[in-house]
C-alpha cells in the first residue's frame, strides 16, 4: 500500500483561510504578485512559460494550454477574446465552483495574465446559471479587482487594459462545449458550432477566441510565480502539475482533494478516509460520468491523462465518483443515461435520438422488462452514437453504458432473468400506445 | 502525331486538388464538399440537412464517410456535407467502407425510431427523401420497441404552412432557409434534445398584455400567436426532406404517384421563375419551384407557388358570351356567332371613329404580338397599350431603349456580382421577390452595397443590408440628381464596373424620374434594368403592344421600319398607321368622351388603372366592348361580347422576363379546348378580312420573329419613338388638395385577381396599415395602434396606423390591400392627401 505524503496544496492553499475570497486576504497570501511579474514580460514569454510548464487543460480534454494560446493570431486586426468556461455541469464534477467560491481572485489574476499573453482586452467568465451564490461572489471579486486597479484601464501602470464580464448561463450541460458556450454567450441557443473555423480563428463574435477552464486559468499565476521547473516537479512527465480531485460518493470524507496528477484512487481514498462504513468499492469514475467507469481492479491506475487512457477510460475532470457494493450498475447507468437524454441539445441525430432510445431500454431493463437482446441493442446503438455525433456529448453519453456492460454484464443479464418467466404472457413488450 | 505516354500524372489545374474517392482518383475544385465530389462520381451519399444552396450544418449525421488525411485515417467517420476536399485525401463512402455503411445505417435507424410509420397518409409519401433513403440505406427492420415521441398535430405555423412535429427529423433546412435565404427568421428550433422542435415565436400576447392562451391551448405551447410571416414560406415545404411541413392548400389532396408533372413558368411577376406544375385528372394540384440556376435557383415566392386556383374557379368563362340586346344579359353562344358579332362591331367602329386595344400586362409574347398585329392590321390603329397601371409618355420613351436588351445587359447573375445596386422606385420583395432574393444573396455572400431610393426602411431595405436614400414620394428624381453632391460614396460605387440600377413600375408615377435615371447612368456608367411588376409587360413591349412602338421596338413614326414590317407582313405599302397611338389613359379618355367607338380589352382590372372611375366610364360609354377574359370581371360587366381564353396551364407560349430572357412553356393541361388569345384574335381577324398568322402560339412566335428581324434590317431612329397621345391630365391624375404626400405601392399578396380562390395564401398577406412618421402622427393626433384616415376629395380610407421612418408629411398605404387606392382616393404615388385620426 502506498504511503505517499499528502502534498503541500497549491491551488487550494488559501481555501481554508477566513474570508479567503476577499481581495485583502488574497493579497496577503501572495495574491496578485504573479500578474505584476507577467505584465513586465512580453506576452510571447508568458505563452512560452505555460508551454514549458506543460499545463494541460483541466476541463476534461487535457489539451496543452500553451499550445492553445499560441493559436491566437499575433496581430490585433480583430478583437481577441478570452472566455472562461465556468459552466461546470458534468455529473460528479464540482471543482470549479468551490474554487470560485473560495478563491475567485486566483481566477481573476489568471485571466489578466492569460488575456495579456493572448492580447485580449475583454474576458468573459461564463458561469453555470444555477450557482447563483458563486456568481454573486465572482461579481464581488471582479468589482474588488476593478477598484484595486487589477482590472480596467492601464492595469498596474502597465498600459494593458482588460475588462471582465461575468455571464450567467441558463442551465444547459451542452454549453460546457466550447462552441455551444460561445453561441450561448452571443445570445443564441446553445448548440455546438461547425468546426472549422475553430475559436482561435473565429470564435466569439467571429473574432479570435480562446476558451479555457477555470482551474486551468487559476493555475497560471502559480506557474508564473513558481516557474515551469517547479510546476513540473509535481505530477508526471506528460501530465505535470497539481489537480483538484472531487471525490464524491461512498467515502468517509467526500470533498475536494488537491493532489499531483498521477495520484491513484488508492491514495485518494486514504485522503478521503476510506470507503464509507468499510463497505467495499464496486465501481468508480475517474473523471465524471462521461469517462468510462473503473472497478476495484483499477485502484492503482495513475490518475493522469495517459494512465487513465491506458486503462481504458479518460481522466476527464478528475471527478471521482465512488460507488460501493450496494449500488446496482444498471440503475446507475440508467440514471446517467437519463441525464444525457435530458441534456442532449438535439442538434444531431445520434445523440438526440440515441440517448432517447438508450434511456428507454435501460428504464425498461431496470423495471425488469428487459431481454438479453436489449444488451446487444444497447451496445450496438452505443456504437452508432460513439464518434458519429456532432460533439463529444454523444461520446460521453455512451461511456457509462459500454463500460458498465463491459465490467458488469452479469448484472444486466440478471435483470433479464426476472423477465424471462413473464415473457410468455407479455409477448408484445413495448407495444404500448 | 505524338502519343501521350499512358501513365502521366493527371494534371491538377490551378485551384483544384486531387483526391481518391472509393479508389477512384478525382480532381475537385478547392472548397468542394465531399458529398458533391462523390455525387459527381455517381455515388449518392444519403443526406437530410445538406442542401446545396444552404450553408452546411452537419446536423443529421446521415452522410458519414471514412476519411484518410496524409496517410492517417481520421479516428471518426466524417460528415461529407461539411468536409471540403483536400490534396491527397482518401475518402471511402458506403460503397467501399463497412464503417461508413454501418454509420449510415445506424443514423437512419435512429432517425426512424421517432418517425411515425404513417407514410400511407403522408403528403410526402412517394417522394420522400427519408422514405427513399431508408429503403436504400436503412435496416430492413427496426429494433426499437419502445414508445415513440408524439406531438399534437398539425401545428399551423401560418395560414398556409402546417407542421407535423413528430415527422420532423430536425435537419434545420426550413429554419436555415428562412434565416439565410429569405431573411425571415420567424421559425426557429425550440427546446432541446428529443423535445427539440421547430416552432414560431411565443405568442405576442406575452408582451402586449392580452390574456395568456387557455390551458387547453397549452399543448401547442411552443406554437404561437405570432405566425411564420414570409413571402417565401412555401419553399420550406418543398425542401423539407420529410412530411413535417405541408401546405394547407395541398395537404391530403393527392398522392405524388397520381400526379403528372409538367415544367412551367410562373405567370405572376416579371422574374419568370421556372416551376413544376403537378396535375391530376385535368386539375392542377400544386406548383413547385423548378431548378433554374440562372433565374430562380430553386426558390419561388408563395404567390407563384399557391396562386393558381383562379384557373379552376367555378365561374370560369368557358363559352363565348354575347349581350342580348333585349334583356341586356350576357348569354352563351357559339364561337361562330360571337366572332361574327364582334367582327361586325369592330369593323364598323374601325371605319367610324376607331377602335383601340388594352391588352393588360399578363400576356405571353405570342398573345401580345397577336394583339399588336390585330390593332395594326384589323383595326388599323396604333391605339394599343399594355400598361394597365399608372404610366407616362416619358416611360414610353424610356422603354423604347429597353426593347431588345437581353440578359447580357443586366441579369440575375449580374445583380449577384454587382458591387453596388441602386433600387429606384421599386420594392423588390413585393414586386419581384426573386430579384429580392438575389439582392439579399448578393449583400450577404458578396457584400454588395444595396441602396434603396424610397420613403422608409422597408423589409427589402433591412434584409438586403441596404441603405435607404429617403425622399418624398415624387422627389425620387431630385434625389438621384443629388447623389453626385450628397452621396459621393454611392456615386463612386455606381461608377464601378458592374454597378446596376433597378427601376420599378412606380417610376412612371414620378415626373422626370426616367430622365434622371438616364442621366445618372450615363454619368456613372451603371447599367439600368427595368423591372416591371407583371409577367407579360416586358414581352408585350417587345411585341409592340404599345402606341409608339412596332414589334421589335422600332417607332411607329419610322417610315422605313413600317415599310419593312409591311413587307414582312405581306401588306400593301403604306397601310400601317403612321401616327403614334393613344396610351391607356388616352384611349380611356377618348372612349369616355366619344372619340372612340370600340374597345378590345384583355385581362384588365379597372381598379389597377390610374383612374378607375374614368375606366368604368369609358367601358360604359364605348359603343362596343370586346372582353377577352377567363372569369367575370368589371370589364365583362360592360362587355358586349366576351370571348373566353386559356390560362397559362392550358396553353403554350413564353414570357419574356425582366432580363429579356425568354421563358417558354408548353401546355400543361391538354384537351381543355380553351384557346389562347392569339388563336382567338387570329380567327376574329379573319372575320374582319385580315390575316394575323397567329393560329397557334408557335405560328405567332414565328411571325413575331419575322417581324422583329424585318425591323432590325432598318436603322432605328434614335429617340424617334414619338410621343403617345396622353390627351390631358384628368381627375384621376389630379394631385389632390391635401397637405400630405402619399407614398404607395402594391404588396405581393393583395387583392389581385390571379390570387382569387386561395384563402390560405391570402392569410399570409401583410397587414394593411397606414405608415407615417412619429411627428406626422403627433401633429394629427394619431396614437400608434389607433386608426388613421387618409382622404382626398374623392374619398377616404381608414387603416391601423403604424410608425415608421418616413419623412414628415408623408403617409404610406398599400396600393391594393384591401382596396384600390386609386379607386378610393383617386391619387397614386406622389399624390396629395389629408390625414386625420380615424375609427376602425
Amino acid at each position: 500500500m502506498s504511503t505517499a505524503d499528502p502534498v503541500t496544496p497549491v491551488l487550494t492553499k488559501r481555501w481554508l483561510s477566513p474570508n479567503s475570497w476577499r481581495l485583502s486576504v488574497y493579497e496577503q497570501l501572495e495574491g496578485y504578485t504573479a500578474v505584476k511579474k507577467a505584465l513586465s514580460k512580453p506576452p510571447e514569454q508568458i505563452v512560452a512559460l505555460v508551454k514549458d510548464a506543460g499545463l494541460r487543460g483541466r476541463g476534461g480534454a487535457g489539451f496543452p494550454a500553451g499550445v492553445k494560446w499560441s493559436f491566437m493570431p499575433q496581430n490585433e486586426e480583430k478583437r481577441h477574446y478570452l472566455v472562461i468556461n465556468a459552466d461546470e455541469g458534468e455529473p460528479g464534477t464540482c471543482k470549479d465552483i468551490p474554487l470560485m467560491m473560495a478563491d475567485p481572485h486566483s481566477l481573476i489574476e489568471g485571466c489578466v495574465i492569460a488575456a495579456y499573453a493572448m492580447r485580449s482586452h475583454h474576458c468573459f467568465i461564463y458561469v453555470r446559471g444555477e450557482v447563483l451564490h458563486c456568481i454573486r461572489r465572482l461579481h464581488a471579486a471582479v468589482r474588488e479587482a476593478y477598484d484595486a486597479g487589477y482590472l480596467g484601464k492601464d492595469i498596474l501602470g502597465s498600459g494593458f487594459d482588460l475588462d471582465i464580464t461575468v455571464h450567467a448561463g441558463a442551465g444547459a450541460y451542452i454549453c460546457g462545449e466550447e462552441t455551444a458556450l460561445l453561441d450561448s454567450l452571443e445570445g443564441r441557443r446553445g448548440q455546438p458550432r461547425l468546426k472549422p473555423p475553430f475559436p482561435a480563428a473565429a470564435g466569439l463574435y467571429a473574432a479570435p477566441t480562446t476558451v479555457n477552464n477555470v482551474e486551468t486559468i487559476a493555475t497560471v499565476p502559480f506557474i508564473v510565480n513558481g516557474g515551469s521547473d517547479w510546476f513540473r516537479e509535481m505530477g508526471t512527465e506528460k501530465s505535470p502539475g497539481p489537480k483538484i480531485f472531487s471525490i464524491s460518493g461512498h467515502v468517509e470524507r467526500p470533498g475536494q482533494y488537491e493532489a499531483p496528477l498521477g495520484t491513484t484512487l488508492r491514495e485518494l481514498l486514504e485522503l478521503a478516509g476510506g470507503m464509507k462504513d468499510g463497505v467495499p468499492l464496486k465501481f468508480w469514475t475517474p473523471g465524471g460520468s462521461s469517462t468510462p467507469m473503473f472497478t476495484a481492479e483499477h485502484l492503482d491506475v495513475p490518475l493522469d491523462f495517459e494512465g487513465a487512457a491506458e486503462a481504458g477510460s479518460m481522466l476527464g475532470t478528475t471527478a471521482v465518483m465512488v460507488f460501493n457494493e450496494t449500488v446496482s450498475v444498471p440503475w446507475a447507468v440508467m440514471k446517467w443515461t437519463q441525464f444525457y437524454e435530458h441534456e442532449s441539445c438535439g442538434k444531431c441525430t445520434p445523440c438526440r435520438e440515441g440517448t432517447y432510445w438508450l434511456a428507454q431500454v435501460l428504464e425498461r431493463m431496470v423495471e425488469g422488462k428487459g431481454t438479453e437482446e436489449d444488451i446487444d441493442t444497447l451496445l450496438d446503438v452505443c456504437d452508432n452514437i460513439l464518434g458519429r455525433s456532432f460533439c463529444a456529448l454523444g461520446d460521453g453519453a455512451v461511456s457509462p453504458i459500454t463500460s458498465g456492460i463491459q465490467y458488469f454484464r452479469d448484472e444486466f443479464l440478471a435483470l433479464c432473468e426476472t423477465n424471462k418467466s413473464k415473457q410468455s404472457e407479455s409477448a408484445l413488450v413495448g407495444a404500448q400506445a | 502525331m505524338t502519343m501521350a505516354p499512358e501513365e502521366t500524372e493527371t494534371e491538377v489545374p490551378e485551384g483544384h486538388v486531387k483526391l481518391i474517392v472509393d479508389g477512384e482518383e478525382v480532381i475537385a475544385p478547392k472548397g468542394e464538399l465531399l458529398i458533391r465530389t462523390a455525387e459527381r462520381l455517381g455515388t449518392v451519399i444519403p443526406r437530410f440537412c445538406d442542401h446545396p444552396l444552404l450553408d452546411p450544418a452537419g446536423a443529421c449525421r446521415q452522410c458519414l464517410v471514412e476519411v484518410e488525411m496524409g496517410g492517417r485515417p481520421m479516428p471518426k467517420p466524417q460528415a461529407s456535407c461539411t468536409m471540403t476536399v483536400a490534396d491527397g485525401m482518401v475518402v471511402k463512402t458506403q460503397r467501399t467502407s463497412p464503417v461508413a455503411d454501418k454509420a449510415q445505417q445506424g443514423v437512419m435507424e435512429l432517425l426512424l425510431i421517432n418517425h411515425p410509420l404513417d407514410c400511407p397518409v403522408c403528403d410526402k409519401g412517394g417522394e420522400c427523401p427519408l422514405q427513399n433513403q431508408a429503403m436504400a440505406h436503412g435496416r430492413a427492420s427496426s429494433r426499437f420497441v419502445d414508445t415513440k415521441r408524439t406531438f399534437p398535430k398539425p401545428l399551423p405555423i401560418s395560414s398556409q404552412v402546417l407542421l407535423d412535429r413528430e415527422r420532423c427529423v430536425l435537419c434545420q433546412r426550413c429554419t436555415r432557409f428562412s434565416a439565410q435565404i429569405a431573411g425571415d427568421p420567424f421559425i426557429e428550433l425550440l427546446e432541446r434534445g428529443v423535445h427539440q422542435q421547430v416552432g414560431t415565436a411565443e405568442t405576442a400576447a406575452v408582451f402586449s398584455g392580452t390574456p395568456a392562451p387557455e390551458p387547453s391551448d397549452m399543448a401547442s405551447k411552443t406554437s404561437s400567436g405570432a405566425p411564420f410571416q414570409s413571402y417565401f414560406s412555401g419553399n420550406t415545404i418543398q425542401i423539407c426532406p420529410v412530411g413535417a411541413l405541408t401546405s394547407a392548400a395541398y395537404r391530403f389532396r393527392s398522392r405524388p404517384f397520381d400526379l403528372v408533372s409538367s415544367p412551367s413558368v410562373c405567370e405572376h411577376c416579371s422574374s419568370g421563375c421556372a416551376e413544376r406544375t403537378d396535375f391530376r385528372r385535368g386539375k392542377v394540384m400544386r406548383r413547385l419551384a423548378g431548378d433554374d440556376p440562372d433565374v430562380n435557383e430553386e426558390w419561388i415566392c408563395d404567390k407563384g407557388r399557391f396562386a393558381f386556383r383562379y384557373a379552376a374557379a367555378s365561374d370560369r368563362i368557358r363559352k363565348p358570351l354575347v349581350r342580348d340586346a333585349k334583356t341586356g344579359e350576357l348569354v352563351e353562344t357559339s364561337w361562330t356567332e360571337a366572332l361574327r358579332v364582334a367582327a361586325d362591331a369592330l369593323s364598323k367602329a374601325r371605319d367610324a371613329r376607331g377602335a383601340a386595344v388594352l391588352t393588360g400586362g399578363r400576356l405571353t409574347v405570342e398573345d401580345a404580338y397577336a394583339y399588336s398585329k390585330f390593332a395594326r392590321i384589323a383595326l388599323r390603329t396604333n391605339d394599343i397599350d399594355f400598361r394597365a397601371r399608372a404610366h407616362s409618355a416619358e416611360e414610353l420613351d424610356f422603354l423604347a431603349g429597353v426593347v431588345g436588351t437581353t440578359p447580357d445587359h443586366v441579369s440575375f447573375a449580374a445583380i449577384e456580382r454587382a458591387p453596388t445596386v441602386l433600387c429606384v422606385a421599386i420594392e423588390p420583395e413585393d414586386e419581384a421577390p426573386i430579384v429580392f432574393l438575389r439582392l439579399r444573396k448578393a449583400a450577404l455572400k458578396h457584400s454588395t452595397k444595396v441602396v434603396h431610393v424610397g420613403q422608409w426602411t422597408t423589409s427589402s431595405v433591412r434584409k438586403t443590408n441596404g441603405e435607404l436614400l429617403a425622399c418624398e414620394p415624387g422627389g425620387e428624381a431630385a434625389a438621384l440628381d443629388g447623389i453626385a453632391q450628397h452621396a459621393k460614396d454611392l456615386d463612386a460605387g455606381l461608377a464601378e464596373a458592374g454597378a446596376v440600377i433597378l427601376l420599378g413600375e412606380r417610376a412612371a408615377e414620378v415626373v422626370g424620374l426616367f430622365s434622371a435615371v438616364q442621366r445618372l447612368a450615363e454619368r456613372t456608367g451603371a447599367k439600368v434594368a427595368w423591372i416591371p411588376r407583371r409577367a407579360g409587360e416586358r414581352g408585350a413591349l417587345e411585341a409592340g403592344a404599345a402606341p409608339t412602338l412596332l414589334p421589335g421596338g422600332a417607332a411607329v413614326s419610322d417610315a422605313d421600319a413600317r415599310a419593312a414590317l409591311e413587307s414582312a407582313w405581306r401588306l400593301d405599302a403604306g397601310v400601317l398607321p403612321s401616327s403614334p397611338g393613344r396610351d391607356t389613359t388616352g384611349i380611356l379618355w377618348a372612349a369616355a368622351t366619344g372619340d372612340l367607338d370600340a374597345l378590345v380589352v384583355g385581362g384588365i382590372d379597372p381598379d389597377d388603372l390610374p383612374d378607375p372611375a374614368l375606366a368604368r366610364k369609358a367601358l360604359a360609354a364605348a359603343g362596343f366592348v370586346l372582353s377577352m377574359e377567363m372569369r367575370p370581371s368589371a370589364v365583362t360587366e360592360h362587355a358586349d361580347v366576351v370571348l373566353p381564353i386559356a390560362t397559362v396551364d392550358e396553353k403554350s407560349g413564353r414570357f419574356l422576363n425582366w432580363e429579356g430572357r425568354p421563358r417558354p412553356f408548353t401546355v400543361t393541361l391538354e384537351g381543355t379546348n380553351a384557346l389562347p388569345d392569339c388563336r382567338v384574335l387570329d380567327t376574329l381577324a379573319v372575320e374582319m378580312d385580315a390575316d394575323l398568322f397567329t393560329q397557334t402560339p408557335q405560328a405567332s412566335f414565328a411571325d413575331f420573329e419575322r417581324a422583329v428581324s424585318a425591323g432590325r434590317s432598318v436603322v432605328r431612329e434614335t429617340n424617334g419613338s414619338g410621343t403617345a397621345e396622353h390627351s390631358r391630365p384628368h381627375a384621376g391624375e389630379s394631385n389632390g388638395n391635401g397637405k400630405l404626400k402619399l407614398a404607395t405601392w402594391r404588396q405581393l399578396i393583395d387583392e389581385g385577381s390571379l390570387q382569387a380562390g386561395e384563402p390560405h395564401l391570402a392569410g399570409t398577406a401583410r397587414t394593411a396599415v397606414v405608415r407615417l412618421s412619429a411627428a406626422t402622427a403627433r401633429d394629427h393626433g394619431i396614437e400608434p395602434g389607433e386608426h388613421a384616415t387618409v382622404s382626398t376629395e374623392r374619398g377616404e380610407l381608414t387603416l391601423p396606423a403604424e410608425i415608421a421612418d418616413l419623412p414628415d408629411g408623408v403617409v404610406w398605404v398599400p396600393a391594393r390591400s384591401p382596396v384600390s387606392i386609386r379607386t378610393a382616393l383617386g391619387v397614386g404615388h406622389g399624390g396629395a392627401v389629408s390625414l386625420s385620426g380615424g375609427t376602425a
